[in-house]
């Protein structure tokens, strides 16, 4: 047993199964108020969130003395006003993680077919590229390879999609090295199906329902990774509002005890990661049906 | 025996090769790697210098031979902001990264061991619920944020503790908890899940039949080996802990191996952060590879596996 899959263990999936029956709504309500508050930024954000007024730094939230109702919930070290950046965060962290755990998931996939398919040097081949990244910690291989590339958004997709497809590939094959003794898979091959028919029409299919689980539970690891990226300097660059450039920008603040500023983006990501999770956990048990039976 | 030691180093062996080639192709892909390696400000000859050194002019092949000489006489190069060798500074940042590591673990084992055993012992219970939501908070708030929350409380607000740097044995209280929370999780659902193994075996059985109190038949008989996959799990994640904490160490300037590779960053110090990097990595192939070794040392199944 390797480091990897003791930390899968450890882990056990189930987490929600304490909620098996019913749609999971606190979650869905979270993701969709957050990704409404994405894609609606510019309308709902009441100041622009990259130009702050230096005359109004560090103003507390509205309810405490010295906040105003201008900025809701206050304004950070150059008064640039948090809500707003609140509100684009989520746009930057939504586009991040989706675009990540979907590339990511695409590489993995087709990889993991391929392996678990064709079997012999290929699948000697891309397991052992995939069980030498596993054994990398991911958090550090992404500043390995960000510190490389330099900071920008469309790097950081790519550095995620590529540390992260290894759990896709490796789960992907586990399934169809099952799947390739059904029968429906030895029909195809006796009815003359190309290699290429198979793995596409017959595989394709029935793998993407554990892709799908794998990736809900991806985006949080994916935005967790993007915030601490970006809370180090090489993730997204200031001053694009990442929430974890925020709380980097809210260490500033944080020793006069300006609360706001480290609590607020925190909550923001914990209530993200915690909604993606609480989904796949939930769609875990939803889509596969030998877990259900459990 | 022989045949699996030859073939688990043969994987681990491997696993370096694939590694130092990754970070070989990675450093290339970007374009030119005299770019990284040279320091900032340097003149033309000294470009030229380092091209000459690594012999970009060479096939890819002769380069790659080149870079793993390098990495075998574990020459790491200078760190271009200290001057000195790195793997100096790596050595000398390695016991207070350990130090980290350590107290760490003691806080997620002293969580999660008998928080898991409470869930374990009453499935489905308030305390199994209540574990639940712990695991996946541990799962959805980042460590560094916690350490963030932490010093806000009880640097901050209460004053109690210091919110960064090293030297006393206050400093790594607060540390060692920001990084000790995530593994605390993990650990808590292991013992769970081993102890509710255990407690279905027939010596547990046998414990109860004889008449033991359930005390003693849960305190000695089952959590004695229910501790074993629990221990194994917490040593891999000791090296681990080392390698991802990055963050927090950066959070609270605690002068480990991670925060060398913060500065690496910052400084744009490739030698430092390379190094860094590849080191960790070369740790956790070898811990991996020393645990199923000593696995198949206890258990022969696993040894005449495949």
């Amino acid at each position: 047993m390797n480091a990897s899959r003791a930390a899968v263990l450890a882990f056990p999936g189930r987490l929600a199964s304490f909620r098996r029956e019913g749609w999971p709504m606190v979650p869905i309500t979270i993701l969709a108020v957050l990704a409404l508050l994405a894609i609606f930024a510019d309308v709902i954000a009441p100041h622009d969130p990259q130009v702050g007024l230096l005359g109004e730094r560090f103003r507390p939230p509205a309810w405490q003395q010295g906040g105003s109702t201008a900025h809701l919930l206050g304004t950070d070290h150059v008064g640039r006003d948090v809500l707003s950046r609140l509100i684009f965060g989520a746009r930057v962290s939504m586009v991040v993680g989706f675009t990540a755990v979907i590339f990511a998931g695409v590489v993995g996939t087709v990889l993991g077919i391929l392996a678990g398919y064709l079997g012999g040097w290929v699948d000697q081949v891309i397991m052992r590229v995939t069980d030498a990244w596993l054994a990398l910690p991911a958090l550090t291989f992404a500043i390995f390879l960000a510190a490389i590339v330099g900071p920008s958004e469309m790097n950081i997709v790519i550095i995620l999609g590529l540390v992260y497809w290894t759990r896709y590939a490796r789960v992907v094959r586990g399934e169809v090295l099952s799947l390739k003794e059904r029968d429906y898979v030895r029909l195809a091959i006796v009815a003359g199906c190309s290699k290429r028919t198979i793995m596409r029409r017959h595989i394709l299919p029935n793998v993407v329902n554990s892709a799908i689980v794998l990736a809900t539970l991806m985006l949080g690891v994916v935005i967790v990774t993007e915030a601490a990226l970006s809370f180090l300097g090489v993730g997204v660059p200031p001053p694009k509002p990442a929430w974890g450039l925020m709380l980097a920008d809210g260490k500033k603040g944080l020793m006069a005890g300006y609360w706001w500023l480290t609590v607020l983006p925190g909550v923001c990501i914990m209530l993200m990661v915690l909604s993606a999770n609480l989904i796949g956990d939930w769609l875990r048990v939803k889509l596969d049906p030998q877990l259900r039976q459990l | 025996m022989k045949r699996f030691v030859i073939r688990r180093v043969g994987y681990a062996l491997l696993s370096l090769v694939v590694l130092s080639a990754t970070f070989f192709v990675f450093v290339r892909l970007t374009g030119d790697p005299s770019v990284l390696l040279v320091e900032p400000g340097a003149s033309k000859a000294d470009i030229d210098a380092i091209r000459a050194d690594l012999g970009l002019d060479k096939p890819l092949l002769v380069q790659y031979a080149v870079f793993v000489k390098g990495l075998l006489r574990a020459d790491f190069g200078r760190s271009f902001y200290y001057r000195t060798p790195v793997l100096e500074l790596y050595l000398e940042r390695l016991p207070n990264s350990l130090l980290l590591a350590v107290v760490a673990m003691a806080f997620s084992l002293a969580i999660g061991i008998p928080s898991g055993i409470l869930a374990a012992v009453r499935v489905n219970g308030w305390w199994d619920r209540a574990g639940k939501i712990f695991a996946l908070l541990g799962l959805s708030m980042p460590s560094f944020w916690v350490g963030l929350l932490l010093i806000l409380f009880f640097s901050v607000y209460l004053g109690w503790l210091p919110s960064s740097g090293s030297g006393t044995p206050w400093h790594v209280l607060m540390p060692a908890f920001a990084l000790g929370w995530y593994f605390a999780a993990a650990h808590m659902r292991l013992t769970r899940s081993s102890m509710l193994e255990v407690l279905g075996s027939e010596y547990i059985k046998l414990a109860r039949l004889k008449g033991l109190p359930e005390a003693l038949v849960i305190g000695k008989h089952a959590f004695k080996n229910a501790l074993i996959p629990v221990l194994t799990l917490a040593g891999i994640n000791l090296v681990l802990m080392i390698n991802v904490a990055v963050v927090v160490e950066t959070v609270f300037a605690w002068p480990g191996v991670g925060r060398l590779l913060f500065e690496g960053i910052a400084f744009r110090d490739f030698p430092v952060v390379q190094t860094t990097v590849i080191l960790g990595g070369v740790m956790i192939i070898v811990v991996n590879l020393a645990v199923d070794l000593m696995y198949a040392v206890i258990d022969p199944r696993i040894r005449y596996e495949r």
